[in-house]
């Protein structure tokens, strides 16, 4: 599996003479390493069930329990599945490259919404609070490493 | 089970409310207060000001006390209840239309926010809150059943001429779910997973809608504060995702949205050099403007996105 900036690295890349559904694939893929790591910072296994026939559904459902701000993403991981059903089921449609073009998008706000959180996470929640507010001076210091240099 | 929602019930329910327009609305978002209250006007929708209203917690206080904050928003209720005597309270911020609709949901099921609300209203010298003496409405939900859009057809003058529209509602008008049980009831009522209000309005208002995959999405709102790169490379992809989307302009409802977008795309030029043209525009400007209302009497010189040379060019002002 991919990591956090290897993931960030290849939806920022060209992506010349792809097939759309292996592109597809691909941007569906990206979704769920990113929901693989989220899972795995929290000491959860990655379920390997689905939801609505998508393993992305279930495991952002794994994702949000115990955390509500994660479900910010809830609906971008259903336009992710959305994309992909589109572009799967109708490869040869005249609206094939808007459709990749904007599962490109949805695909990169996920590894964008996701990674900033995970690298705020001990610092702070990424959506509408601080946990900085909630911990004292000492603390937060060892979490940023001030008292490290 | 499918409710039908009594749409003549609630057009004479929300054509006088209490009007909370919380802080953003009188700092940043002024636009967004000046075109609401002329839009009201102009289509007989009556909004009293919540009498000596306070700030509702904002992204804060929860951090620190939730129950000050749950606290916090229940006085603006008490105070529209008590002092008002009102039983509609009309928020057009999502902050403050999320924290107010919290604070009930708080009230009616956690004993400890009950507690601590009882026990400072009474410090305080006011009327404490209960569950149940205050419906809170979104700016949205006011004008689409407080008026109509069959009657709202009929007030277009100009009409936004096709101009191409996504619709951002941001994460926290339908965010978290518990807490707005009324955008399940199906029928009539709008949706968890893709809202459609501001869509329908302005589809009224002679916009043509695109089909905007991150309507709901993060724009990364408080995160600007401790990382602002990220918040850009967020706000960059919706802004990048509405123009591919073929859209002009980007319809808000949201005032931390709305300045999100439009400071991070000037901060996306800066420092990522990467230019973008779609506009940013309240929605109750847009309907304003299609009523016939001047560009200043909306606002809309006061955005920092300026699309007053696009509405020229598309005749709508």
């Amino acid at each position: 599996m991919r990591s956090v900036a290897e993931l960030e690295a290849y939806i920022e890349a060209p992506k010349p003479d792809i097939a759309p559904v292996k592109l597809a694939d691909d941007y569906l893929l990206v979704g769920e390493e990113m929901l693989i790591h989220w899972l795995k910072a929290k000491d959860l296994v990655p379920t390997e069930k689905e939801k609505e026939g998508f393993r992305i559904l279930a495991m952002h459902r794994q994702g949000c329990k115990g955390d509500p701000s994660f479900n910010a993403c809830r609906e971008t991981c259903r336009e992710l599945a959305y994309y992909y059903n589109l572009i799967t089921m109708e490869p040869d449609s005249e609206d094939i490259a808007s459709r990749l073009a904007m599962m490109d998008m949805v695909a990169k706000h996920l590894v964008l919404f996701i990674g900033g959180k995970m690298q705020e996470e001990q610092v702070g929640e990424f959506c509408c609070s601080s946990k900085v507010n909630k911990l004292n001076r000492e603390e937060v210091e060892s979490l940023v490493g001030v008292n490290n240099g | 089970m499918t409710v039908i929602i009594d749409k003549a019930a609630l057009k004479k329910k929300y054509k006088k409310v209490a009007y909370y327009p919380g802080c953003a609305l009188e700092g940043s978002a002024m636009p967004y207060d000046k075109s609401t209250r002329a839009v009201g006007k102009a289509l007989g929708l009556e909004l009293v000001d919540v009498k000596d209203w306070n700030c509702c917690g904002a992204m804060e206080v929860k951090n620190v006390d939730p129950e000050v904050q749950t606290y916090l928003s229940s006085r603006v209720l008490s105070n529209a209840q008590h002092k008002n005597k009102m039983d509609v309270v009309m928020a057009p911020c999502n902050g403050c239309y999320k924290n107010l609709k919290e604070a009930e949901y708080d009230l009616e099921h956690k004993d400890k926010s009950k507690q601590v609300t009882a026990r400072i209203s009474e410090k305080a010298g006011h009327e404490t809150y209960e569950a149940g003496g205050v419906e809170t409405i979104h700016a949205l939900d006011w004008i689409k059943m407080g008026y109509g859009e069959d009657e709202l057809r009929k007030k277009i003058k100009g009409g936004l001429k096709g101009l191409k529209i996504a619709n951002y509602y941001g994460c926290m008008y339908t965010r978290p779910r518990n807490i707005f049980p009324e955008k399940a009831e199906g029928a009539g009522g709008d949706s968890l997973t893709k809202p459609h209000y501001m869509d329908d309005l302005l589809a009224v208002a002679g916009a043509e809608n695109v089909e905007f995959p991150l309507k709901t999405a993060c724009c990364g709102g408080a995160h600007t504060l401790s990382d602002s790169d990220m918040s850009t490379k967020l706000v960059l992809n919706i802004l990048e995702a509405a123009e591919a989307a073929g859209a002009e302009v980007i319809a808000t409802e949201c005032p931390t949205c709305h300045s999100g977008l439009e400071m991070h795309q000037i901060r996306a030029l800066k420092r990522l050099s990467k230019e973008t043209n779609v506009k940013v525009v309240y929605f109750t400007q847009l309907l304003g403007m299609a009523m016939g209302l001047s560009a200043r009497k909306v606002g809309l010189n006061g955005n920092i996105s300026d699309s007053r040379g696009l509405m020229k060019e598309k005749g709508i002002i």
